[in-house]
């Protein structure tokens, strides 16, 4: 009717201009420098997580820089922003290691953006560290899983609400977003919940789409559920935004932690931060690190990240720490290796052992895994995990679960003469293949 | 313990407030053991024993303990009631609430609960405070001892019961003691008048009490209990059904709020605009930044945050909806396609802008005291926040209804959509008309957002989860039609709440879906069709 085509040119034109003005382009890099891929989403609906991981693998590179760089040589973080969007992370990787040429790359947090660049990293063979929990039934070559398999974090979490301190809960609501990681994990846990003699009707499992914000049918249900006679406790695989209204929910049902407690796997402090945590004190979380975490190293660690990120009210999270660990790793064995050629330097990561925020060391595994503390906390007031729970030794990453008929037979481990992601000790062949 | 917790409260209940110096200093005796115990088991064993003592003062060193409030000084292990001020923490008398300065975080150690030691305290504090002069504690505390019951209670509860004036507590009360009968060795007939009180108190509570009671009796109580359950479930049932209307209603006033604006601008004006639920987010973040100046500036005025930010919310997204209107769709009038990439655009422009400003993650907007909490209608517990958003959103809806069918505005607006060059010959400045109503519409969005920040994110994502649903809806409704949206929003949030307890809320969505589908199969025009000339334009 009105308008014409020009000014449409002209507005969309301005558009592209505005977005390519906001997302972060990658730095112009001399030849004398070690560069570093960061691979986190910083639009669309993963930013809310992944951005703070971007921010703090650029303070890790920055300190090490102060420290005099890596080899002789200054690092230099090449960021790039895949959007949310799957195939986007395969197509980003490839740009970060053929086009930019990356002796690393720090990124993903979704499982379904790691299984998309995986194809990436094993054909242009670079390394990917992946700092996020995950379901497990997985470990490749060219990738380092330094967040928590599910042995390190849901089964002492669900080992905890068994036990006297726990409250001796007999009664389980498996609640999850509908995706593979709560999929899998959930899968996991009802086979170790059944192999500890609970049973089938005291299981309930219930899954809800992405950002789903209207949970009052699911949270009287949970309700109901609970109302038999016997403790009951929620397992929480529920992912990101969907988090607030549900704890709102709860709330407002009346749902206190003393009755139900809801242990949560993908709540951490930055989650909090949108939330009044008032109602909440008391539900649980199952992670390898807290801010809360009395440590000097992570005194030191928290104050770094005000100081480079400018705002003391910013939380710390356990990806971030997983990044931290993974990082001085992959550090230590550059300086093994004596070059950051990716295949020596997997070679040389295994064994590795750098220290974690919690007071300990975390060693990296054959398995491509990490062995890393468990911590139980509760939530408080001022949005903070009190820990009122930790494993006495480190926990190792079990990437293939033994509650799985699928994948109780498999192992990982990539030292020579093995060399395999997949083998299966019942055949003795390599290419074993898990639940995914 | 239970017989220590009943001999206590009988000591409270019977004993006058004739508190001696020796006690106090016994008690205080006890909770300096706070400052040597190890572990949750060793603080529980202090807890116990400071129940024990049976004085209403130890309510304070308890409900502190439970707040994670209580401190250890690292100097002199004394122990303090603390009170978090920023940096530091003010400390005062676990016994008598003195104040005795301040101490920096450092140089204190908080002592750790966990859930099992905060039900712990709680059943000490619901012994203790059976006989408090405030009715709600009274209520509180037999809710709880109704929740553990316990044979050792029977004698406190009788003692209470016997005193209590209020008929709605004593009413709990008595109920308190059935569950307690019902745990201990008093005689079947006893039990039998105890499973038909607590019977007639009919809510989930009764069955699961009533569900361990059947597990491990005699045979007439186990039959007893057993018909209790059924007929109590019986009344649940048809609870459950009021339950999934009211919550049905609940979603139907959420996608109403979220729709109304776009049926609007996409209803009259046809404009498919794909930034609507960035001007929903826009007017949750106005609430956001509303309420941080409140809790800088004037937080007395907190409960009036969300009066506050609606019309500064209606405002600004009125704005934004006008700038986009005069500088992006004015162009673009009837070219749907383009209209449709042009506003996407929009979004995300705006979601980019807003993550830049306001940072990537969630923010957090406060629910006034007014919208927290439940209250319940028989065995339904309607929750505050979704009946003031139910209200909220009839109130909006009936505003612009009178705006549209009232107001000289109203009247151009309508005579534009029916037929703009008749309306244009009348001399009615067309372009200002299309101005204000794609403002109105924004702005109504606004006001939505001030709302669903009580319930939903408010993050730059906000809007991406309703503007699916708000299209469904306007659809669905009917273009062009207020009452459509309405009667749409309130049927689409029936069906699916009906559905999401038997196929799940992800199967539930594609059957809605597939529902719509077929309608508009149907029904190409929706519910209520417009008619006129709108429908050829």
């Amino acid at each position: 009717m009105r308008g014409n085509f020009s000014t449409i040119t002209k507005m969309f034109s301005a558009g592209v201009v505005a977005a390519g003005l906001l997302t972060s382009a990658p730095v112009k890099a001399a030849d004398d420098t070690i560069k570093v891929g960061i691979l986190h989403s910083l639009s669309g609906t993963m930013a809310i997580s992944e951005t703070t991981l971007k921010d703090a693998m650029l303070m890790l590179i920055d300190e090490q820089n102060a420290k005099g760089g890596l080899l002789g040589k200054k690092l230099e973080a090449v960021v790039v922003d895949p959007a949310s969007n799957w195939p986007l992370f395969a197509e980003k990787a490839r740009e970060l290691i053929s086009k930019d040429k990356v002796a690393a790359v720090f990124g993903c947090w979704t499982s379904v953006s790691r299984k998309s660049v995986l194809p990436v990293f094993s054909e242009l063979d670079n390394i990917l560290f992946y700092p996020v929990q995950y379901e497990g039934e997985e470990s490749e070559r060219n990738v380092f899983y330094t967040g928590a398999a599910p042995n390190q974090q849901a089964i002492p979490a669900v080992d905890y609400l068994m036990s006297e301190d726990g409250g001796s809960v007999k009664r389980w609501v498996l609640e999850g977003t509908d995706y593979v990681y709560p999929r899998t994990t959930n899968k996991i846990l009802e086979a170790y919940l059944k192999a500890k003699g609970v049973a089938a009707e005291d299981i309930m499992v219930n899954y809800t789409p992405f950002g789903f914000s209207d949970w009052q049918t699911e949270v009287s249900a949970i309700k109901k559920f609970g109302s038999a006679g016997k403790k009951t406790a929620v397992v929480s695989t529920v992912n990101g935004d969907a988090n607030v209204p549900f704890y709102k929910e709860l709330g407002n049902q009346g749902i206190k932690a003393e009755d139900i407690p809801v242990m949560a796997f993908s709540v951490g402090e930055e989650e909090l931060a949108g939330l009044d945590t008032a109602p909440l004190v008391g539900h649980l979380a199952a992670w390898n690190y807290f801010e809360s975490v009395d440590t000097p190293e992570n005194k030191k660690f928290i104050a770094d990240w005000h100081k480079f990120i400018k705002n003391d009210k910013r939380t710390t999270n356990d990806p971030m720490e997983a990044h931290y660990i993974g990082f001085n790793m992959w550090v230590k064995a550059v300086e093994k290796a004596g070059t950051t050629d990716p295949d020596k330097v997997i070679d040389a990561m295994i064994g590795v052992s750098v220290p974690n925020l919690t007071g300990g060391y975390s060693t990296m595994m054959p398995n491509h895994h990490i062995t890393k503390p468990v911590l139980i906390g509760e939530i408080q007031a001022d949005g903070q995990f009190e820990t009122v729970s930790r494993t006495p030794g480190l926990v190792m990453g079990d990437e293939w679960s033994d509650y799985l008929p699928d994948s109780k037979d498999l192992i990982s481990d990539w030292r020579a003469p093995l060399s395999c992601g997949n083998f299966n000790v019942a055949t003795g062949k390599c290419g074993g293949k898990g639940t995914n | 313990m239970t017989f220590i917790r009943a001999g206590l409260t009988l000591l409270f209940l019977l004993a006058t407030l004739s508190s001696s110096g020796a006690a106090e200093a016994d008690l205080r005796g006890i909770i300096a053991k706070f400052a040597a115990a190890k572990g949750f088991s060793e603080i529980g064993a202090v807890v116990h024993e400071l129940a024990a003592a049976g004085d209403p003062a130890v309510e304070r060193p308890l409900a502190a303990l439970a707040d994670g409030n209580l401190y250890v000084r690292k100097a002199d292990s004394l122990v303090f009631v603390g009170k978090e001020a920023g940096e530091s923490v003010q400390l005062s008398d676990p016994l008598s609430g003195e104040a005795l300065g301040e101490a920096a975080k450092d140089d204190i150690t908080k002592i750790k609960v966990n859930n099992t030691l905060r039900r712990v305290i709680r059943d000490a504090l619901g012994t203790l405070t059976l006989g408090a002069k405030d009715p709600a504690v009274r209520i509180a505390a037999a809710d709880t001892m109704f929740k553990t019951p316990d044979a050792a209670n029977i004698g406190p509860l009788d003692a209470a019961i016997a005193s209590e004036t209020v008929a709605s507590v004593k009413a709990l009360l008595e109920q308190a003691r059935a569950a307690s009968v019902l745990v201990s060795d008093r005689p079947d007939g006893e039990k039998l008048t105890a499973i038909a009180l607590i019977g007639a108190r009919g809510d989930r509570d009764a069955v699961s009490l009533l569900t361990s009671v059947e597990a491990n009796s005699t045979d007439a109580v186990r039959q007893a209990a057993t018909a209790a359950i059924a007929n109590i479930n019986s009344t649940l049932a048809f609870w459950d059904a009021g339950q999934n209307i009211w919550y049905g209603i609940s979603l139907g006033s959420v996608l109403l709020l979220a729709a109304i604006g776009l049926a609007i601008t996409f209803g009259v004006m046809g404009v498919i605009n794909m930034a609507h639920g960035e001007m929903v987010m826009l007017g949750a973040y106005t609430t956001f930044v509303v309420q941080q100046v409140i809790r800088t500036s004037f937080p007395d005025l907190f409960d009036w945050s969300l009066v506050i930010a609606l019309p500064l919310a209606f405002l600004v997204a009125a704005l934004v909806g006008l700038v986009i209107e005069r500088g992006v769709i004015r162009f673009l009038y009837g070219r749907p396609l383009e209209t449709l990439l042009a506003t996407w655009g929009v979004s995300l422009i705006l979601q980019q802008a807003v993550r830049s400003i306001f940072g990537p993650t969630n923010q957090e907007v406060g629910n006034p005291s007014w919208m927290s909490g439940s209250f319940n209608v028989g065995q339904l517990a309607i929750t505050w926040n979704r009946l003031w958003i139910l209200v909220f959103a009839l109130a909006v809806f009936g505003i612009l209804l009178y705006v549209m069918k009232r107001t000289p505005w109203g009247l151009q607006m309508r005579a534009v959509t029916a037929n703009r060059r008749m309306a244009a010959s009348m001399g009615i400045r067309t372009p200002w008309v299309d101005a204000l109503t794609f403002a109105l519409g924004s702005g109504i969005a606004g006001i939505a957002g001030v709302a669903l920040s009580q319930i939903d994110n408010v993050s730059p994502n906000l809007g991406r989860g309703y503007i699916i649903d708000s299209f469904m809806v306007v659809v669905f409704g009917g273009v062009g039609n207020l009452w459509g949206t309405l009667v749409g929003a309130f049927s689409l949030g029936i069906v699916n709440k009906f559905l999401e307890p038997y196929a799940g809320a992800v199967l539930g969505k594609i059957v809605v879906l597939v529902l719509i589908i077929l309608f508009i199969q149907k029904r190409p025009r929706g519910l209520f069709a417009l008619k006129g000339r709108a429908v050829e334009a």
